[in-house]
């Protein structure tokens, strides 16, 4: 998957532009062909990212060179201190945590990584966490909370990992655990889905005051590919499966589950790592901000009060009851 | 460890796995229809569990105990395993169950036997339903649906039934090869349950407490927008009321797909309310029973103050499947049974059903509620 199929005439268009101002860019005639063919790659690009389906944006919120914890840490942050292991077994490089600074603000920052080279990748088990990455995440927010630092959790995994030793340790535990703990801890706590949220391995790290999304991520409850192969037989299914579950950002803030959907430069992330940390860095601030002033207690009621609103049923007639 | 992350994406998301619960209801409706008769009335003589179900509205009253019933709701268990539950090797284990011996002998009204998945016994189901169903040769923990674990674990007539009102809907319009709107009404007719959960309150031993069950054979016990809310409701009320807090875990299918974000998000839900449930002091027991696997064991079932399972069930994150898919090798003896879990520690007893509601009632006496 190293280009996406959709994004072929866009990279075509690309490509053509590179060449021509390569072989005579400084001539007026080509400059003006240039300058249109620029035109029109802004229009394509806008048109085709405006009509993106949920599989289409599950590939970008895959894609190789799209943004992941690590490239955040040096583009929104002034400075990271990475807070390593979980005092109990092991130092997962699938979560990063540790001190940073947002400006001026001092932060606790919580990130899932995926890592981009196959060694990097093998390391941090693609983005899937084991039990002891929820445990190092866990005593860093507490240790956030001690000291008044709020805490950024930033979510991109396929899903916590699932193995024997994830079993061993506690991965059904840990998260629960995160969530339970989350719910009540004492300092605000801002989350956003940078790419992948997968089910219970982000919502480990996604309880918090503001939960947002980057554009083209996506946050589900089960992957479309784990998703097809139970209710479709296969996971060749899975396109129709992501378009079932409706798990984008447009949808996700729709239904009132995420508080935004932060916009990506046109093209998506992968396009521009410098606009789109500006933008997350603008949504974090305007965030924190707005939870600063919040006494504990009503911090507390009201993330307890948006989890509380979450779902969808039917009241009978107590006579039908 | 090198993983291809094709080959992990190409298998079973963790949330959701793969277990061998399906089977395990085939025989579990004549034992749910016969325990109706025997242990589900109230005053008006109705079962309370099936108040406005639209098995009710689908059947005439009272006929609930024909066999006409029982044949209706197995055809209808029948064609919707087919269509739900993915085939899985999983089956020839020991969680595995009942087989249905009622395929085989379609003469013998009503199965009168069973066969056990743990021993292969031919077992006399009345025998089986004296001892709660367990099997009288090997001890192997059969499936009980919701209403019967209420029945077993609580005082006779003490159960009083919460948010009985509170109706599945489909948010998504979600369908796959069959639409979720339909599959709700099949499972409601097929199972008499309005959603995978009941919760209410009542008594163990003259104890009172707030009690909550998930029934495996109601779309795999999986957690939706229902199960989330009446979970909730009866720990915020369990909070109020300060009563002892007892949720019985049978949820093979963890968070429910068809309702998708709605359904992670309950996770956080009751999550929450138990942390609000315990910083007031709360003592909450959970049960986990044959199989509780991925979100509902990664959320309310995995945060009691005193954790029980029963013998031999299947408790875990990931399904197994998935796990095999992922890493590639066997997985080894026992892995994510009550066994496996209590020897890592995630457990506090292996409680045989026999003795649950006794040891329900010495750990709340212990705990002074
Ligand atoms: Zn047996």
């Amino acid at each position: 998957m190293d280009n996406l199929k959709f994004e072929e005439p866009i990279l075509a268009l690309e490509q053509r532009i590179r060449s021509l101002s390569e072989s005579g860019g400084d001539r007026p005639e080509v400059k003006e062909e240039i300058r249109e063919l620029r035109k029109e790659l802004t229009e394509l690009t806008r048109k085709i990212y405006s009509e993106l389906n949920a599989w289409d944006v599950v590939q970008v919120a895959r894609h190789k060179d799209r943004p992941h914890t690590v490239d955040y840490l040096s583009l929104v942050f002034d400075e990271f201190v990475e807070l390593h292991g979980d005092k109990f077994f092991g130092d997962d490089r699938a979560i990063r945590t540790g001190f940073a600074k947002l400006d001026d603000i001092k932060v606790l920052v919580v990130g899932h990584q995926k890592g981009r080279t196959y060694q990097e990748r093998s390391e941090c088990y693609f983005g899937c966490a084991h039990p002891e990455g929820y445990r190092k995440a866990m005593s860093k927010m507490r240790l956030a909370a001690k000291y008044g630092l709020p805490v950024i959790c930033l979510i991109d995994t396929p899903g916590a990992y699932p193995g024997i030793g994830a079993e061993e340790r506690g991965q059904a535990q840990v998260i629960a655990e995160n969530m339970f703990e989350m719910s009540r801890l004492e300092t605000p706590i801002v989350c956003v889905v940078i790419g992948e949220g997968g089910s219970g391995g982000a919502l480990g790290i996604g309880v918090g005051d503001r939960v947002a999304m980057l554009e083209f991520s996506y946050y589900s409850v089960i992957s479309p590919e784990g998703c097809a192969g139970i209710l479709w037989k296969s996971a060749e299914h899975a396109s129709k499966a992501a378009n079932a579950l409706r798990f984008t950002s447009k949808d996700l803030e729709k239904f009132g589950i995420v508080d935004a959907a932060i916009p990506e430069p046109l093209g998506g992330a992968h396009r521009d790592h410098h606009q789109t940390a500006s933008r997350l860095k603008a949504y974090l601030l305007k965030s924190l901000r707005e939870l600063a002033g919040v006494p504990t207690e009503q911090l507390l009621a009201e993330r307890y009060e948006k989890f509380r609103r979450m779902g969808q049923f039917l009241t009978v007639e107590p006579a039908e009851a | 460890m090198g993983l291809p992350l094709r080959d992990f994406r190409d298998s079973i998301d963790p949330e959701m796995g793969l277990t061998p619960e399906g089977r395990t209801v085939s025989d579990g409706h004549g034992i749910r229809a016969t325990r109706l008769e025997r242990d589900g009335s109230t005053d008006s003589g109705r079962p309370c569990w099936v108040r406005g179900s639209s098995l009710e509205a689908a059947l005439a009253p009272g006929s609930l105990h024909g066999p006409t019933v029982s044949s209706t709701i197995l055809a209808g268990w029948q064609a919707s395993m087919s269509s739900t539950e993915p085939a899985t090797s999983e089956t020839a284990t020991p969680m595995t169950e009942e087989s249905s011996p009622r395929r085989k002998k379609r003469g013998v009204p009503e199965g009168l036997w069973l066969r056990c998945a743990g021993c292969q016994a031919a077992v006399f189901r009345r025998e089986a339903e004296k001892r709660l169903n367990v099997c009288p040769e090997c001890g192997y923990h059969f499936y009980v649906s919701g209403p019967q674990r209420i029945a077993q674990v609580l005082d006779e007539g003490t159960f009083e039934e919460w948010d009985a009102d509170l109706r599945p809907t489909d948010p998504l319009g979600f369908q796959d090869k069959r639409a979720y709107a339909d599959r709700i009404v099949a499972e409601q007719k097929r199972t008499g349950l309005s959603d995978a959960a009941l919760t209410g309150k009542g008594r163990v031993r003259a104890r009172p407490v707030a009690i909550g069950v998930t029934d495996s054979a109601f779309i795999m016990g999986s957690m939706g927008s229902v199960v989330g809310e009446r979970l909730t409701r009866l720990v915020e009320r369990a909070t109020e009321q300060r009563l002892p807090l007892i949720i019985i875990s049978a949820s093979g299918g963890g968070a429910r797909m068809h309702e998708g974000i709605f359904s992670l998000m309950q996770m956080a839900k009751v999550s929450a309310a138990l942390a609000r449930y315990d910083q007031a002091g709360g003592l909450f027991i959970s049960v986990l029973t044959n199989p509780t696997m991925g979100g509902v064991a990664a959320s309310f079932a995995s945060l009691g103050d005193v954790v029980f399972a029963e013998p031999k069930a299947l408790i875990g994150f990931a399904g197994p499947r998935t796990i095999k898919a992922t890493i590639r090798i066997e997985l080894p003896e026992g892995f994510q049974t009550s066994e496996f879990l209590l020897e890592h520690g995630y457990i506090d007893r292996i409680v045989p059903r026999d003795k649950l509601k006794s040891e329900i009632a010495r750990t709340i006496d212990y705990c002074g509620m």
